[in-house]
């Protein structure tokens, strides 16, 4: 008899299981071995604990009361949940803290597109280390846990969160203009991006091209020369902000597989400074994402610079299996 | 730290750029563009029955309009032409929206029973229209952005039936000439937008083949310039 299960959720048979245990094992060696110690936290919490992190409640996709009549939700990442944790455990702790993770999040799915509501992240957060060290570390980490997958194309897109932020606020755009204008830049409509920007009373044709343009400048290091031809003081600090973490990367030699991405945007609340997108030819959605999150900690009561990642651990064991397939076909 | 939800999509990227086109009334005009971005598109005119073209460079792959988002947001296709409608009701598909290729122009519309006052009639006294679409996100969307209660049928074949027999009191289409409005004794009420055909990319695609997806936009861009 079938006994059906939620859509977005499964069962994992041995087979899977053992593949995705000896990947577990793998990057959590990869994080211990750079002192990166593992944490775990409840799948549940207070929704005002979590709502405290986002700055909104829309996060959580799963709330319910418990016995009490208290509010619960689902965690919807591990970077709140552990923003949480060294407020609680670690307030006096001598920084910089080094904490990584294996575990379920949980998100709502719309119907028919085979998306889960359960998966599973793997990642790290290093708490009290500001930029560039702190994100060039981190971009090292995830390197390290990307070849350990044995994702060795894979590519890691580099941008600032603050760019456009900054532009707008320069260009005198705020409110509901201001809003709409990001989220198009966040789903890359560049035609929506144009017509937005044109309604805008006191904005030059000239301007609108350049934040356009902007939005499509990605690759090497040569991206920011052009970035500050196109000019601005908003472009100005984002383009040093990206350069600085760009040279410390360099310094440590883990550069190589960096594109910087000046249309990087990512549309959780809480990142401030460098962000970070994680690429592999062989498959067509990101693999994982992350960056820096300054102000998040201090929600919490601690204020403390912070950067991270997390990997979708579904679509590396993918990759993964693809590159597999692919090296195959080469030898 | 993510941003969206993970999904299980996967497809093996590598080799020539993958474009997606538009079988249907767009396919005429996607292949001009094309042709004049310096794609060869013979072998799409001809007879051939074959799905996939492999070009010199870039491998075109004919498809329903509707599933371009589909196939592009996967990355089974890297790239994709299709019409602003399709994308709208699909709005929740991630693909990149590049470009406004300017061609394919139609309007969205809802349309009612020519001299017929069954549309305001039932908002009046029932509260509550029947509309018959193919395009059921972008009708309740219009409908809820401008503040009144619909009932949206969705209907796969001719929508133009629908008021005709009584299964709607009026329809949200696509009109290009409003000629067969016109034929089935229906006219237009009110404009919801105007789409026109757009250039899109898969999301990594646009990151991890940035030179060879930036170098034909600019191309197309020239082609609806020129």
């Amino acid at each position: 008899m079938i006994h059906p299960i939620p859509p977005g959720t499964r069962d994992v048979l041995p087979d899977e299981m053992r593949e995705l245990r000896r990947l577990h094992l793998a990057l959590i060696e990869v994080f211990e071995g750079r002192g990166y110690g593992e944490v775990a936290t409840p799948a549940i919490e207070y929704d005002e604990v979590l709502a405290r992190g986002s700055g909104r409640t829309a996060d959580s996709a799963y709330r319910f009361f418990d016995e009490r009549g208290d509010l619960l939700a689902l965690r919807s990442d591990m970077t709140i949940p552990i923003a949480r944790l060294v407020a609680s455990r670690y307030a006096n702790a001598e920084p910089p803290l080094r904490l990584c993770y294996l575990a379920n999040a949980y998100r709502a799915v719309r119907p028919q597109r085979g998306q889960m509501r359960e998966f599973a992240q793997a990642g790290v957060e290093l708490i009290g280390m500001p930029a560039p060290q702190g994100t060039a570390e981190v971009v090292e980490v995830l390197e390290a846990a990307l070849d350990a997958s044995g994702l060795t194309r894979a590519v890691i897109g580099l941008g600032d969160a603050d760019l456009f932020r900054q532009l707008l606020a320069e260009l005198g755009v705020e409110g509901e203009a201001r809003d709409s204008i990001l989220e198009r830049l966040a789903m890359h409509d560049l035609v929506g991006l144009e017509a937005e920007l044109s309604e805008v009373k006191g904005i030059s044709a000239e301007q609108c091209a350049t934040c356009v343009a902007l939005s499509q400048l990605r690759g090497g290091s040569e991206v920011l020369e052009q970035a500050r031809a196109l000019g601005g003081a908003a472009v100005e600090r984002a383009t040093a902000r990206i350069q600085e973490t760009f040279e410390a990367l360099e310094a440590r030699g883990a550069a190589e597989r960096v594109r910087i991405d000046l249309g990087l945007l990512r549309d959780l609340g809480y990142y401030s400074g460098a962000i970070l997108e994680v690429y592999d030819p062989a498959l067509g959605h990101i693999l994982g994402g992350g960056g820096r999150y300054d102000g998040l900690l201090k929600r919490f009561g601690v204020d403390l610079p912070a950067a991270g990642f997390a990997l979708y651990m579904e679509r590396v064991h993918v990759a993964q299996m693809e590159e597999e397939a692919r090296k195959e076909e080469d030898s | 730290v993510s941003v969206e939800v993970a999904g299980m999509g996967r497809a093996k990227a590598g080799g020539p750029l993958k474009l997606a086109v538009p079988r249907g009334a767009l396919l005429e005009e996607t292949l001009d563009a094309l042709d004049a971005a310096g794609i060869d598109t013979a072998e799409v005119r001809g007879e051939s029955r074959s799905l996939i073209f492999e070009g010199e460079g870039i491998t075109l792959v004919t498809m329903r309009p509707s599933d371009v988002p589909t196939y592009v947001e996967a990355g089974a296709a890297d790239i994709g032409i299709t019409g602003k409608d399709v994308l709208l009701e699909q709005a929740d598909r991630m693909v990149y929206e590049l470009l406004d290729l300017g061609f394919g122009r139609c309007r969205m519309v809802l349309a009612g029973r020519k001299g017929d006052e069954r549309l305001g009639e039932a908002e009046r006294r029932l509260g509550m229209m029947r509309i018959a679409t193919k395009y059921p996100r972008v009708a309740e969307r219009y409908f809820e952005q401008t503040g009144r209660q619909v009932e949206v049928i969705e209907v796969k074949g001719s929508v133009e039936l629908a008021p005709l027999v009584g299964l709607a009191d009026g329809i949200v289409d696509l009109v290009a000439t409003g000629r067969t409005l016109d034929e089935n004794d229906l006219e237009v009420r009110e404009e919801i937008v105007v789409c026109t055909a757009r250039f899109v990319a898969n999301r990594v695609a646009h990151k991890l083949r940035a030179a060879e997806v930036d170098e034909l936009t600019a191309k197309l861009r020239e082609g609806i310039a020129g």
